[in-house]
C-alpha cells in the first residue's frame, strides 16, 4: 500500500479522537480521546519513518508512547483524586479554575 | 495480500477509534480502544515497524488499558448523556471535525512530496527490529531515552502524590459520608471499622458524666475521638 494512505487514515483517527475531546465530558474518555490523537500522531510517524527507510521515526513513536503512558498515569491520578474528593466527574462542572 | 490486511486493519482502527468515542460507557470505551490499538498493531507491522507493534500491544493494550479499567471500574463509570448543551455543540464540534480532517488531507495529498504516493523507500533487512531500535536508543538517541526515563519517574512520583489520601477529607468525613454505600450493614453492628476502633457508637463518647471527669480530675484535656482519628489514619 502507498504510503499516503496510511496518512489518510492517521488523519481520520485524529480527527475522530479530536471530536471526542470536544464532545465528551467524563474525563477518562477524554484521556481515551488523548490517546486516539497520540497514536494517530504515532501512525504518521511510522509511515514517514517507512518512506524515508530511515528508522528515526520509529524511535520517535516509542518516546510519544513513554509520554503517552505519563500522560496515562497523571490524568487517572487526577481523576481518581477528583472522585475522592467527591466532586462531580465531568468537565463541565469542574471550572472552578476558571475564575 | 497486504492491501487486504491494511484495509481490515484500517477498518477496525477507525472504528475502534468511533466506538471510543460513541459508546456511552466508559468500560465499553476501553474496550473499544484496546480493539483501535490492536489494529493499529497490525498497521505498524505492515509498515515494518515490528518493534514498535509489540510495544503498542504489550505497553499499551495490555498494561495501560489494564490500568484505565482499573479505574474505570474504581469510580463506577456509568452511562452519561454525551452532550451538555444538546445537539448544538454535537454540530459545532462535528463541522470542526470535519474541517480538520479536509485540512490535513489537503495537506497530505496536495504536499509536494513525490515519495508519498510510493510504496517507499526500498526495504532493507533489519530494518525495525530490536536490534537496530536498541542500537540507536543507546548510541544517538541516547540523551532522550534519558529524559524518557526521567520523565517516568516524575510521572510515578505525581501519581503517587495525587491520588494519595488528602489533609482535607479526614477519615471521618469519609466514613460519616460513604458508610451507606461502602458498608452494606448499618454502623454500631459489629462491623470491622469499629472493630478497629476506626468508629465509635455514639454512647461511648456521648456521655459527659462520667468519662469527660476523669480526664478533667488528671488536668488533661479531654481528647475527641476527632481529634484521635486525625493523627492516625488506616
Amino acid at each position: 500500500m502507498a504510503i499516503d494512505w496510511y496518512l489518510i487514515v492517521s488523519a481520520l483517527i485524529f480527527c475522530i479522537g479530536a471530536g471526542g475531546v470536544l464532545v465528551r465530558r467524563n474525563p477518562l474518555v477524554i484521556l481515551l480521546c488523548l490517546e486516539l490523537m497520540l497514536n494517530a500522531a504515532n501512525l504518521a510517524l511510522i509511515a514517514f519513518a517507512r518512506m524515508h527507510g530511515n528508522s528515526d521515526g520509529q524511535i520517535f513513536a516509542l518516546i510519544v508512547l513513554v509520554v503517552a503512558a505519563c500522560e496515562v498515569t497523571v490524568g487517572l491520578g487526577l481523576i481518581v483524586a477528583i472522585f475522592r474528593r467527591r466532586l462531580p466527574v465531568d468537565v463541565d462542572e469542574l471550572r472552578e479554575l476558571q475564575g | 495480500m497486504s492491501a487486504v490486511i491494511f484495509f481490515i486493519a484500517a477498518i477496525g482502527a477507525v472504528a475502534g477509534a468511533i466506538g471510543v468515542v460513541a459508546l456511552r460507557n466508559p468500560f465499553y470505551s476501553v474496550l473499544a480502544l484496546v480493539g483501535h490499538l490492536l489494529s493499529l498493531a497490525a498497521l505498524f507491522l505492515l509498515l515494518r515497524a515490528e518493534f514498535v507493534a509489540a510495544a503498542q500491544v504489550v505497553v499499551y493494550a495490555g498494561a495501560v488499558m489494564v490500568l484505565y479499567l482499573f479505574v474505570v471500574s474504581y469510580i463506577g463509570g456509568g452511562a452519561r448523556p454525551l452532550t451538555p448543551g444538546g445537539s448544538s455543540l454535537r454540530a459545532v464540534a462535528g463541522f470542526a471535525m470535519l474541517a480538520l480532517f479536509v485540512e490535513l488531507a489537503i495537506a497530505v495529498l496536495g504536499s509536494s512530496l513525490k515519495a508519498v504516493s510510493g510504496d517507499g523507500a526500498p526495504f532493507v533487512p533489519g530494518f525495525g527490529t530490536p536490534e537496530q531500535i536498541g542500537e540507536a536508543l543507546l548510541t544517538k538517541f541516547l540523551f532522550p531515552f534519558e529524559v524518557a526515563s526521567l520523565l517516568l519517574l516524575v510521572a510515578a512520583v505525581g501519581a503517587v502524590v495525587l491520588a494519595r489520601r488528602r489533609g482535607g477529607t479526614t477519615l471521618e468525613d469519609e466514613i460519616r459520608d460513604s458508610a451507606h454505600w461502602i458498608t452494606p450493614r448499618s454502623l454500631f453492628s459489629g462491623t470491622m471499622a469499629e472493630a478497629v476502633g476506626a468508629v465509635r457508637p455514639p454512647h461511648e463518647h456521648g456521655d459527659p458524666g462520667t468519662a469527660a471527669t476523669d480526664e478533667n480530675e488528671l488536668g488533661r484535656p479531654v481528647v475527641t475521638p476527632a481529634g484521635r482519628e486525625e493523627q492516625g489514619g488506616w
